[in-house]
């Protein structure tokens, strides 16, 4: 199904159609998720109205942790299997992880004002989510640094899969060492400790932000492979006088390897 | 009425604090959103323009 689809001019074909269903039902989602994180959840026991932040921040930081692992994924088939559509995936994945990873700081730093009495912490978790808003921000740099696409994106996804190590670091570090963040209660072995009445809002959002995940990638791939198309085709029909410059170049200008 | 809606917007004293937190997210996934968009309609529009053209030049 994944070979079948990860032909570019099938991909066009099939994503054409799904892609405004995708932004239909994201939109739908989100405002479900809206509407239940700031009117029908509960005010927290505790933390009273400021818990409704964890509906954007949670699911911002799920996605956060779930796109670059989704980058990984697609640079490691684009280095094994050279599939043309793997490092255009990687590539349109890196600035939706990095906004949400922004996110998942910002509402992360305006939560633990109120909470902890601080903005900002430097313990393990928000130092490694911090860590991992680099890694999105030196991929992206990294894949645009080269004039040739095919080698910026060879060299991102070695980039992308070193930076894998900081995933597990990121999860299990309110387990390993003393931080003020609280603990997962949601992804964890013994199930969700947390109340329906907060579980829903908080699972209804998460579905939103994937949806959104996957219409903005389904777009920035869409983008990009016109792009490459147009640029082909300009190349293809480059005027005679272009061509002619082209060759005469003087040959200690040329690259060695030709 | 007007009251309620105040006490609402209040979010119990943490309003300095729920509401930039859903406004940030809005303003970079929504500015993401747009950006996103218009990269596409660009993309799209110049290869139509190419493909038009092109095959006249030849």
């Amino acid at each position: 199904m994944i070979n079948r689809l990860a032909n570019p001019a099938r991909f066009m074909r099939w994503s054409a159609t799904v892609l405004p269903w995708c932004g239909r039902v994201t939109v739908a989602v989100v405002a479900l998720g809206l509407y239940l994180a700031l009117v029908a959840a509960p005010p927290d026991y505790q933390q009273g109205e400021s818990v409704r932040i964890m509906y954007v921040h949670v699911p911002a930081a799920w996605m956060a942790l779930s796109v670059y692992l989704f980058i990984a994924v697609a640079s490691a088939t684009s280095l094994v299997w050279r599939h043309p559509l793997a490092e255009i995936a990687a590539a349109a994945a890196a600035p939706i992880g990095a906004a949400f990873t922004f996110v998942c700081l910002a509402t992360g730093s305006l939560w633990g004002r109120p909470m902890w009495g601080a903005w900002w912490v430097w313990d393990a978790r928000l130092t490694s989510v911090l860590v991992l808003f680099f890694l999105y921000l030196g991929y992206i740099a990294l894949v645009n640094a080269f004039d040739e696409p095919g080698r910026g994106a060879r060299a991102g996804s070695v980039l992308a899969l070193v930076g894998v190590v900081n995933l597990p670091i990121i999860k299990f570090s309110v387990d390993w060492w003393n931080t003020l963040h609280q603990p997962a209660s949601v992804m964890r072995l013994d199930g969700p400790r947390i109340d329906p009445s907060m579980l829903v809002p908080l699972l209804v959002m998460a579905a939103g932000f994937l949806m959104l995940f996957l219409t903005l990638l389904l777009l920035g791939m869409r983008a990009a492979l016109n792009e490459r198309k147009a640029l082909v085709l300009r190349l293809n029909s480059a005027p005679t006088p272009g061509r002619v410059a082209v060759r005469e170049r003087p040959v200690a200008a040329q690259s060695p390897v030709r | 009425m007007v009251g309620d809606v105040g006490y609402y917007l209040a979010m119990g004293g943490y309003a300095a604090f729920v509401w930039p937190a859903y406004g940030t997210a809005l303003v970079v996934l929504g500015g993401l959103a747009w950006h996103s968009w218009r990269r596409y309609r660009a993309s799209a529009d110049t290869l139509e323009k190419l493909q038009r053209e092109l095959p006249a030049r030849r």
